[in-house]
């Protein structure tokens, strides 16, 4: 997969933190930040998310001239059944080798990792696909590797 | 202010509400900030109609983020080094999370005091919606 440049800038962190509900000044007020001992202000651990506001290509962002899958005139913008009820997020770890800091500009890479099949009573077959993503820094230091997995079910997952 | 391994013992435990009567809109404040904007967390026709769940959910990455919090509350800004989840159920508008983190491991390696947390979110009929572990640099 191409590499991603990520540059963490001090207002998307803020607006990440207030979306997950965290009023940390160390987020969001670099003179209270100075004063903790992160030094500054840092981004929340879940932040390495946010690349995805970065990638030219993300299919979960709509885009001009591009049909969207959601709704609109219609209950999907486009046409026939989705091949399966989408993608869910199973498992999300990651390691921390320093936090993010506004400023850093990240050089971010994904490769696939291991796929394999589940039957579930609740929704079918699952398929996981692992995807290990490892984010670095403007010096070329590795900052934090993730490892995710995501599940696409037969079916949709059944409330019972 | 950093933990210091000699206060902590194997069972403490640090519990938070993380977020009460979780509104749509703060689904949609989340897909904003971290630029997923999947149907499934911010559409309810396309949700209810097209992929037949009962209504929009959360992004996983959302009751993580959540659940960092108190992950951060306790543990002190900065000093994580591991923190990984499972998914276990889904998350729903109007749900209340609890987040719990229990130390599980207090130990040493190279000279770096380490604390290890078991973590377990839960929503308001008491079933975890996401499980998981974390390590963070403590002092002595």
């Amino acid at each position: 997969m191409a590499k991603i440049t990520f540059p963490v800038e001090a207002s998307h962190i803020m607006m990440f933190a207030r979306a997950i509900g965290d009023t940390n000044p160390v987020y969001h007020d670099a003179a209270a930040a100075k004063q903790t001992e992160a030094g500054g202000i840092i981004a929340p651990p879940t932040f390495p998310q946010a690349v995805a506001q970065f990638d030219p290509d993300y299919h979960l962002r709509p885009k001009p001239g591009q049909k969207w899958f959601g709704s609109a005139k219609t209950p999907s913008g486009i046409e026939g059944k989705p091949a399966s009820s989408g993608s869910l997020h199973a498992e999300h770890h990651y390691e921390y080798h320093r936090h993010l800091r506004p400023g850093d500009i990240l050089t971010v890479e994904t490769h696939q990792g291991e796929v394999w099949e589940k039957e579930s009573k609740r929704a079918g077959k699952l398929t996981f696909r692992e995807r290990i993503t490892e984010y670095r820094d403007q010096a070329g230091d590795l900052v934090i590797t993730v490892r995710s997995v995501g599940v696409t079910t037969e079916r949709p997952v059944d409330q019972g | 202010m950093a933990l210091k391994a000699s206060a902590l013992k194997i069972g403490d435990t640090r519990k938070e509400r993380v977020v009460e009567n979780l509104s749509r809109t703060q689904i949609v404040q989340y897909a904003g900030a971290s630029g997923d904007y999947n149907p499934l967390h911010t559409d309810e026709v396309y949700t209810t109609k097209v992929a037949g769940y009962p209504s929009t959910f959360a992004h996983g990455m959302l009751t993580m983020g959540l659940t960092g919090k108190v992950v951060t509350d306790y543990v002190g800004d900065g000093t994580l080094t591991k923190f990984g989840v499972r998914f276990t159920n889904q998350v729903w508008p109007g749900d209340t999370l609890d987040a719990t983190a229990t130390v599980t491991a207090i130990r040493e390696d190279s000279g770096q005091h380490y604390v290890d947390l078991a973590l377990s979110t839960v929503n308001q009929d008491g079933k975890e919606v996401m499980a998981g572990t974390a390590t963070a640099r403590i002092d002595p």
